[in-house]
């Protein structure tokens, strides 16, 4: 063979809007298990204060859920999470091999579900804690 | 399925010693002289009264100085229900141009010969009606295979991978007697009935993402055929032994993300996730035999 034409990776990029539920579950479940691990470190961050007495940990927290960026963080958060557990439960049982026939649904599902559930707190989470 | 319209070649035209042998033939050359004629005459046959639509085909060919620059060709074909995206390819080609280069040979989704990029999506031009499609119909050369010329794909790699789970039989004993039939349940013929479809079209290796960014990943086809003869039950242990190790290596089963584009895409509708799946959790049941 002379030569051939290799498309390269700009191609490949052009490719997203051509994702299938199967593919967007990937993508999602991957990006939601890395902000949950980034989560996981500044958690422990504000968890240790408590380190420098009662006072300090309480102040750390009443500043943090006095700033309306952070109780909007804590919504997204929230999504994250519920997405991640109930797409994690649906990789559970494509690894069992069970309804895999009907993955796409389970995934919609689980978005659906993250949405409503989401919606539902924004109420409480936008008021914030009253300390 | 695949719907021909009769007055088409099948293949380009092969100066056939004896054109006469046969009305059918003879008919065939006639048209084709007539499209020639046509073609020279009036450079675009006459489509205004007759329903037509638009595709769009990708075309290469690193020989040719003014197709080294990757394009896109747009045809408009004669279009009645029932006729194929690789029609409209057979027809832009008899028509307008002969070098639009594609391969194609059951027009039954048999062969496995024309999968290609069409609209977004790995099918085969036989399988696919044009009027399901949105116009223009974008025909493009698989994706993440390199392209040879037009529509053509190099396969090499496809098939490596596919020989690399020595898709063959390997029994522990065979009946003394050679008239002996070596027959399988009917339940182990269900469960592997699927898998045995493939018919080596490379639509799902080249939707698979995870394929597309390892070369060395086997790939779904090749896991599939692994399948069809690990849950055979007339395979040898010995065999069934070997064929998971080499399913279970580094570029094998556990390269699956479970994606499904490869499922979403098989032309022969074979769950090509749920058998990856399957052998997972036969490889993994293999490793904790220390009993
Ligand atoms: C009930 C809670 C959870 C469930 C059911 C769950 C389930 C799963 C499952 C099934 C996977 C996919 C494995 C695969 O590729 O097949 C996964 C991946 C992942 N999870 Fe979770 N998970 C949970 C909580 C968490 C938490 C709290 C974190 C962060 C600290 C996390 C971080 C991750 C990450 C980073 C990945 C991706 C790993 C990779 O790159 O493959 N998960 N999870
Ligand atoms: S498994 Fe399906 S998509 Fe893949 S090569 Fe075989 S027939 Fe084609
Ligand atoms: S021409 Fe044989 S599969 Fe389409």
């Amino acid at each position: 063979m002379s030569q051939s034409y290799n498309r390269g990776l700009v191609e490949d990029f052009g490719r997203w809007r051509e994702f299938s539920a199967g593919m967007w579950a990937w993508v999602f479940h991957k990006f939601t298990g890395w902000v949950l691990v980034g989560y996981l470190f500044t958690h422990i961050a504000v968890l240790s204060t408590a380190l420098s007495g009662p006072a300090a940990y309480t102040g750390t927290i009443r500043t943090l859920e006095g700033l309306l960026v952070v109780r909007v963080l804590e919504v997204g958060l929230l999504a994250v999470a519920v997405f991640h557990i109930l797409n994690g439960c649906r990789l559970l049982l494509v690894d069992l091999g069970v309804g895999l026939e009907r993955q796409d649904v389970s995934f919609y599902a689980s978005l659906i579900l993250t949405g409503a559930i989401v919606v539902a707190s924004v109420p409480t989470f936008l008021a914030g804690v009253s300390l | 399925m695949s719907t021909q319209l009769p007055q088409e070649p099948e293949t380009e035209s092969e100066p056939e010693t004896d054109a006469e042998t046969g009305s059918q033939q003879a008919r065939r050359m006639r048209e084709k002289a007539e499209r020639r004629e046509r073609t020279r005459t009036e450079e675009t046959p006459d489509l205004s009264d007759e329903e037509t639509r638009v595709i769009k085909v990708f075309r290469y060919d690193p020989e040719v100085p003014e197709k080294q620059e990757p394009r896109f060709d747009e045809f408009h074909v004669p279009f009645e229900k029932g006729t194929t995206v690789l029609d409209a390819l057979i027809y832009a080609r008899d028509t307008y141009d002969s070098s639009l280069t594609f391969r194609h040979s059951c027009r039954q989704a048999v062969c496995g010969s024309d999968a290609l990029f069409i609209n977004g999506s790995q099918r085969l031009g036989c399988q696919t009606q044009l009027g399901d499609l949105d116009e223009p119909v974008r025909v493009e050369p698989l994706p993440h295979q390199d392209v040879v010329k037009d529509l053509v794909v190099d396969m090499d790699h496809f098939y490596e991978q596919m020989h690399a789970v020595d898709p063959f039989f390997d029994p522990d004993e065979t009946p003394a007697d050679p008239m002996v039939e070596q027959s399988q349940t009917r339940a182990n013929r269900e469960k592997i009935k699927t898998s045995t479809r493939c018919i080596w079209c490379g639509a799902c290796m080249s939707s698979c993402n995870v394929a597309a960014g390892n070369n060395d990943y086997l790939g779904p086809a090749a896991i599939n055929k692994a399948y069809r003869f690990a849950m055979d039950e007339r395979e040898g242990s010995e065999k069934k032994r070997e064929r998971l190790e080499i399913i279970e290596r580094e570029n094998g089963v556990w390269r699956c993300q479970t994606q499904f584009s490869c499922t979403n895409v098989c032309p022969k509708d074979i769950p090509l996730t749920e058998h990856i799946q399957a052998l997972k959790r036969e490889a993994v049941k293999e490793n904790l035999k220390f009993w």
